[in-house]
């Protein structure tokens, strides 16, 4: 049942680093996160991770295993041949502090960013109607656990600091589009999410929604129909384009 | 080495729900407030609740209101519980669920347009509002996305988001501080850095959460080390009730690097069964004296309660969490269990596959993903897990004010909401009803004080050296003294007690304690997991006596303390609270107090017939004399 696997993990900190090889025990049933709390209990007890829930729900062990951004805690070893070496480097869009984790905070300045829920004056607590089917869209986006894989993997900043600045990514996009759905707000959104948050950057190639571990179609019911409700004033030929492209495949 | 230091009025310890509602309230006050955690901002555990938040808003069965919600609570803790934390519970619950609404939560909804709510264990009526099975997480998105709010506000009115809420997040903190006998402060350190931070604060609200990663076998994060239970101890407040541990009936068993996650109450509230390796529904024989008149007797009326409530009474996989979870402890001893040491939770057999899916989706996905079932077409096998403890910092049930002043407490950490048993549901509810008192008592309390505390250098100092000394020592590996610690506890102070068993695990805990003193961590001081919990194993094994102390002296079994020696509830000791504190920093003394008399009006609202079964004699004859009155 148990075997011994071979692991690559980047350590380091202060912007410098590299690769270090582990050879560690594996359990049937256990997932890349328990490999490294291994490791630190046994090899490297000052191994940096960040880890909570341990079940998917809390969004904090995002890493890039093998190269692909993925929770440590939803990644079963069973995935892997034995004899596989296994990668685990930190998400790379975002500075590195120590090891595998890294700085996240332009999430949280892009968070404060967006104008936050604005219902009507009139409406006091309690007195909210609102039926099932009108609050799913909304729901759906809310399932977003934080895990900013979607953001690390949006090659619109992945390998671009430049567009930082002006880019809210995937998830803030989508914190947009969950507002301008909710049955209760009244906030214009829709010309801020092209000129201050960056909509238009978004060439749909569905990348985040591929990383999405709450399975978050974040792409097709968030970014394209807020693109869709911006083009009732402005044209955008990637919004005709997408709609050419995806519709057709439904 | 300058430290540094950051001026504020309330200091809140913890961002889960208890701990964001507070700083909320106490900046919706106009006082400056700082939040600090350990982890990121919106991790919190409270991220992990599932099912939902009790509050009797009557949308579902209009037949229910505060006082029926009260009395399920007083049911499910076996009387032991803050009566009149209970009551403000119940009576605040609805308007702090309606509050998230106007913040922009969205649960789900009924055929009218309301918040839906959900069955649950002990609840009379359903009860409780969410979200799918995902209720914490929006709970928690919500307050964060209101704390944002705030600052955004501020950002028009002062320039800058952080002038009166800012996060401190990825910082610990390892001690308060006390000018006299007033709090003046907190010290501790950023993760991410390694360096200290000083704030110096008139009033701090502690909202740490519970202690679960004392035991083996948890659904609690690493955050779970009894930090606020410990930080109240050591600064001079008392801790009630820590013998009452919730051992949550369904926890994962299989694969066991996930045991002990949690599987969510809600899979019994929407139909899910128990069944043993002989496929009987075993809950059926496990119904208490107690609870006789209130639960179904044959599996075809609990069936029939599902769709007619009025007609039938609950299935008894509905009891209080308690009952249910030594019930599964009972099969499993007698060779009943699965074959992975737990029972079956089927509700694949009750609900078409699409139902399962819509009501219970992160469940589903948690299955499929780390054990490879799929709960539409088999069941699950689950076995009971360390959840919640009920026993926490004794606080003033109006401010949540612990006995030293400027020190408040709300959410897990304090003690005395749920008595001997919290009902699932009922701890989202807690946090948002007692997250806003304690915000607002500790705003309250500065506004009263004539002078702000000082910070005394000589605890600055002291602080600084306790946390640096695991650095630069030599010493054990903490990973493997944790890992004693819970193994200790899981075996000897868990879900059945003996005397014996508990005995020897103070003679561990008592050699444990030695041994957190000399462990040793090597690297350096930037994000050091190792060293981090160097620190925080002084917590865990101060929380842990506590637990052990107390569970050796109350000798009954009530709720979420079952002695195998002391089979019975003993009215004589329902109304006795056990006190802990720890005057001289490192051992626990307890001492038995009497609970406060229950205020007529409340009292009348049950039966007699219900409270013989839990009053003394004496209490039964003042009842009387009420009754007449």
């Amino acid at each position: 049942m148990s075997y011994k696997a071979k692991f690559k993990v980047w350590r380091g900190e202060g912007g410098e680093g590299r690769l270090e090889d582990f050879t560690v025990e594996v359990n049937e049933g256990e997932v890349v996160l328990d490999i490294i709390h291994r490791l630190q209990a046994t090899q490297a007890p000052d191994l940096a991770v960040r880890w909570n829930c341990k079940a998917g729900k809390c969004g904090s062990c995002s890493m890039e295993i093998n190269g692909k951004p993925r929770l440590g805690c939803m990644t079963r070893m069973s995935t892997f041949a034995e004899d596989e070496t296994i990668t685990v480097t930190p998400m790379r869009t975002f500075p590195v502090i120590k090891d595998l984790v890294t700085d996240v905070s332009f999430n949280y300045q892009k968070a404060r960013e967006i104008p936050s829920f604005t219902p009507p004056a009139d409406v006091r607590p309690g007195e909210y109607r609102m039926q099932q089917v009108d609050v799913e869209r909304s729901q759906e986006f809310r399932k977003c656990i934080e895990c900013f894989m979607c953001n690390n993997v949006c090659h619109v900043i992945r390998d671009h600091e430049e567009n930082k600045a002006a880019f809210a990514g995937p998830r803030y996009l989508m914190r947009i589009a969950e507002l301008d759905m909710h049955p209760y707000d009244v906030a214009d959104r829709k010309e801020a999410a092209q000129q201050e948050h960056g909509l238009g950057y978004c060439n749909i190639t569905k990348c985040c929604t591929e990383v999405c571990p709450e399975h978050i179609k974040i792409t097709d019911n968030a970014l394209i129909p807020m693109k869709e409700r911006v083009v009732d004033r402005r044209y955008d030929p990637l919004v005709w384009l997408g709609n050419k492209i995806f519709k057709r495949s439904k | 080495m300058e430290i540094e230091r950051h001026e504020y009025d309330v200091v809140v310890i913890g961002a889960g729900g208890a701990g964001l509602r507070a700083a909320i309230e106490a900046r919706q006050q106009g006082k400056r407030t700082a939040i600090v955690c350990k982890s990121l901002f919106g991790k919190a555990h409270t991220v992990m609740a599932e099912g939902g938040a009790a509050a009797a808003m009557g949308n579902v069965n209009p037949d229910d209101n505060w006082m029926v919600h009260f009395r399920d609570t007083m049911r499910g803790g076996k009387f032991l519980n803050n009566w009149r934390m209970a009551e403000l519970h119940a009576k605040e619950a609805p308007d702090r669920v309606w509050e998230l609404e106007a913040w922009g939560a969205l649960f789900d909804r009924t055929k009218d347009g309301k918040i839906s709510q959900r069955n649950f264990g002990g609840h009379e009526y359903p009860r409780l509002a969410h979200v799918g099975d995902r209720t914490g997480l929006e709970l928690i998105r919500t307050l964060q996305q209101r704390v944002v709010a705030l600052q955004q506000e501020d950002y028009e009115t002062h320039g800058d988001h952080e002038a009166y809420i800012k996060v401190f997040a990825e910082c610990t903190v390892t001690r308060l501080l006390k000018d006299g006998d007033r709090i003046s402060g907190a010290f501790g350190y950023w993760r991410e850095s390694g360096s200290f931070v000083l704030f110096d604060a008139p009033a701090v609200v502690l909202a740490t959460g519970g202690i679960g990663k004392s035991y083996v076998v948890t659904s609690n994060s690493w955050e779970y080390t009894g930090d606020g239970h410990a930080l109240a101890l050591l600064a001079g407040a008392k801790l009630i009730n820590m013998e009452f541990i919730q051992f949550h009936p369904t926890g994962m068993v299989w694969p066991p690097s996930v045991r002990g996650i949690l599987v969510t109450e809600s899979v019994r509230g929407d139909g899910g069964v128990l069944r043993n390796s002989d496929g009987e529904r075993f809950m059926f024989n496990y119904i208490p004296e107690v609870f006789k008149d209130k639960y179904a007797t044959t599996e075809e009326e609990g069936d029939r309660w599902y769709t007619d409530q009025a007609n039938n009474r609950r299935p008894p996989e509905l009891l209080p969490r308690d009952e249910v979870a030594r019930a599964i402890n009972a099969e499993v001893k007698a060779g009943r269990g699965s074959p992975q040491g737990g029972v079956f939770l089927d509700v694949s057999t009750r609900l078409p596959a699409e139902e399962i899916r819509r009501r219970l989706p992160s469940m589903y996905h948690q299955f499929k993903e780390l054990a490879d079932v799929d709960i539409t077409a088999e069941p699950m096998q689950v076995g009971p897990t360390c959840h919640y403890i009920m026993g926490g910092v004794e606080v003033d049930a109006d401010t949540g004010a612990s006995a030293v002043p400027g020190l408040f407490a709300a959410g897990e950490v304090s003690g005395g909401m749920h008595g001997s048993n919290r009902l699932g549901g009922n701890s989202l509810s807690d946090l948002l009803v007692f997250g806003r008192r304690a915000g607002a008592g500790a705003a309250a309390y500065v506004d009263g004080l004539a002078a702000r505390p000082k910070l005394p250098q000589d605890q600055v100092d002291a602080a600084r050296e306790e946390a640096l000394a695991p650095l630069g020592r030599d010493g054990e590996n903490p990973y493997e003294v944790h890992h004693e610690l819970q193994r200790t506890m899981n075996d000897l102070v868990g879900i059945i007690r003996k005397a014996e068993e508990v005995s020897e695990a103070l003679e561990v805990v008592e050699k444990l304690k030695e041994r957190v003193r000399l462990v040793g961590a090597g690297g350096s001081r930037i994000y050091n997991p190792g060293w981090h919990l160097a620190i925080d194993l002084r917590n865990m094994v101060l929380v842990s006596e506590c637990v052990a102390r107390a569970a050796l002296m109350r000798e009954e079994s009530r709720g979420g303390h079952t002695r195998d020696d002391f089979p019975g509830m003993n009215p004589e000791w329902r109304r006795k609270l056990l006190v802990c504190s720890a005057s001289d920093g490192s051992s626990v003394q307890v001492e038995e107090r009497l609970q406060p008399r229950m205020r007529d009006d409340l009292i009348t609202l049950f039966d007699r017939d219900e409270l013989k079964k839990y009053l003394t004699d004496e209490e039964m004859a003042e009842f009387d004399g009420i009754a007449k009155s």
